[in-house]
């Protein structure tokens, strides 16, 4: 136990330890829903998007939060309008994801061309994550954030299961099931904006996929569920940290991706091939 | 750049740097151009994205063990294809939700792995931006030769299960019908995909090689329905687009990775423009003449 308080006595690390539970409190319960309706892939766009818009808002000029959060929210949103005719294959959306992510390649370059004293280090920070790197603003900015993401997830959680579950019945029940599923994707796009901090752009797919596929796994009961998720994630996040801090070689965010990955290899192992979510 | 076109490609070649990146690009858009096709064709997208993301910790854990990133990349990738292949097929009897739950780990654990090489191998950070975003700087003539004999052994075998492949991927339950070993070829065509994703990932960079894998085919297919009319023009297209790209990097300070997926999606752009337009004046013309609609 003094460890653990020597561990909270650095400032830098009660920031990522507190911002970063909260972050994965909104990752696991966002990706549980994100995983049972399906919609992994709206986590991977978000991912690309999510390091164009900090990297335009980079080279800009502007702060890379209005950027992070400005994009993911708008393209959170534009997917739920496109939503229901919006089924485009395979090639045409990974055609879109390659292009936006090349644009963020661009911004990149540009603001380590023109930016004073700007290095590859920003975009690097942005790809893999920079959770001890946080200041004590951003991390209450953080953890507001993830927090008011969790408390509307647990609001909207009842109906939102309904909606997902069963999208006919919920509407015949006059559940609004289009308004809900717009909310839910904001929801998520703000959740991949905080994420994109913890665990990088290129990550942030594992911290909502992996707690929600692991415990999709282990329970078919949804609030049971639902709460393993948000555990498995703020257990792979705090885990992932003291990784990291004990061996500094090792980056946090791999730390987080490894504990996550394992949980979920864990839960695959348990459960067997045979029973599936 | 003097606007000078004749001056300008010459001084193109004047490098030696460049003359490589040329040679390299040319190579790669041939065998990614033709792997693509069969992938377009086959809907196997997302597992020449997986095979590429994979091949990015391969490169990044060669680099670190002090071998060349070229082996590092091709052996991730082969290794990653033969996995795939492997997993017994369950696309279409589970839940799909699941599934994508584990691709979607398994490409997060894969950059995250990246990751810690790139900062156990400590402070390389360009070196990370390349391998993701491309580079066509310091491409050795060691590397060009690597990339060319893998390249000639992916086409040859490609060439000699062309047909069964083909047959196999429009209709699959009738070529099993025919004895075709449809199992064995999707196998094949995996370890082959590993191959062509490796490579462009060396010029791409490992986030963006649907650039050259996907967009190639994806256009052509737009253009036209003939199988072997829009597998060649997958390949022009390819060639054009790293040519573009590549004179474009060389005389801009912006990287390679920005051009080859920019000039590829404007190409997929104006392709599906054209055929859209195409489709309403030929509706146009239908409702013109109410006698010869039969929609």
């Amino acid at each position: 136990m003094t460890g653990l308080a020597g561990v909270l006595s650095q400032p830098f690390l009660r920031y990522a330890f507190i911002a970063g539970a909260a972050i994965a409190a909104a990752s696991g319960l966002a990706g549980y829903f994100v995983v049972l309706r399906s919609q992994v892939f709206t986590g991977d766009a978000l991912s690309h998007v999510a390091f164009t818009g900090a990297l335009a808002a980079l080279a800009a000029g502007a702060d890379l939060l209005v950027g992070l959060y400005g994009a993911c929210v708008l393209v959170a949103l534009a997917m739920a309008a496109l939503g229901a005719r919006g089924r485009a294959d395979d090639t045409v959306i990974g055609s879109v994801f390659a292009w936006i992510l090349g644009l963020g390649a661009l911004f990149l370059s540009i603001y380590t061309t023109s930016a004073a004293g700007a290095s590859a280090v920003s975009g690097v920070n942005v790809l893999f994550g920079t959770i001890f790197g946080l200041s004590a603003a951003q991390a209450v900015i953080d953890t507001a954030v993830a927090g008011c993401v969790c408390l509307a997830l647990i609001v909207i959680a009842r109906p939102l299961l309904f909606a997902s579950i069963d999208e006919a019945v919920a509407r015949a029940r006059r559940v609004p099931v289009r308004l809900l599923g717009a909310v839910f994707l904001g929801l998520v796009g703000v959740t991949a904006a905080a994420a994109t901090q913890a665990v990088g752009a290129l990550l942030l797919l594992g911290l909502l996929a992996a707690p929600a596929g692991a415990a999709q796994r282990i329970t078919t009961r949804p609030f049971r569920g639902l709460w393993l998720s948000a555990a498995f994630a703020v257990a792979s996040v705090w885990a992932g940290l003291l990784i990291a801090y004990a061996a500094p070689k090792v980056p946090p965010s791999f730390g987080i991706l490894a504990v996550a990955t394992g949980i979920y290899l864990a839960a695959l192992a348990l459960t067997g091939n045979g029973r599936s979510a | 750049m003097s606007w000078n076109i004749v001056a300008d490609v010459r001084q193109l070649f004047l490098f030696s740097f460049m003359v490589n990146a040329l040679r390299a690009g040319t190579i790669v858009a041939v065998a990614a151009g033709a792997l693509g096709w069969f992938m377009v064709l086959r809907r196997q997208a997302f597992a020449g994205h997986t095979l590429a993301i994979v091949s990015f910790p391969g490169a990044a854990g060669a680099i670190l063990v002090g071998i060349s990133a070229t082996v590092g990349y091709f052996t991730a990738a082969i290794a990653a294809a033969l996995v795939i292949a492997a997993v017994p097929r369950s696309a279409d009897g589970r839940a799909r939700s699941g599934e994508s739950a584990i691709i979607g780990t398994v490409q997060a654990f894969a950059l995250a792995c990246g990751a810690l090489f790139v900062s156990l191998y400590g402070g390389f950070l360009n070196g990370l931006t390349n391998l993701l975003f491309g580079s066509f700087l310091g491409i050795s003539p060691s590397q060009v030769v690597a990339l060319l004999a893998v390249a000639t052994a992916a086409l040859a075998v490609l060439a000699v299960i062309a047909r069964p492949l083909f047959f196999a991927s429009v209709d699959p339950d009738v070529a099993a019908a025919r004895g075709v070993p449809v199992r064995l070829l999707s196998g094949v065509f995996l370890v082959l995909l590993g191959c062509a994703a490796a490579e462009v990932s060396q010029i791409t960079g490992a986030l963006l090689v649907f650039a050259l894998l996907v967009m190639p085919a994806a256009t052509a297919q737009q253009v036209t329905a003939r199988p072997m009319a829009s597998f060649w023009l997958t390949i022009a297209l390819g060639l054009v687009v790293v040519w573009l790209a590549l004179a474009a990097a060389y005389y801009s300070v912006y990287p390679v990775g920005f051009f080859v997926t920019t000039f590829g999606f404007a190409a997929y752009v104006l392709a599906a423009a054209g055929r859209a337009a195409a489709a309403r004046s030929r509706r146009l013309r239908l409702a013109a003449t109410p006698a010869g609609s039969t929609a």
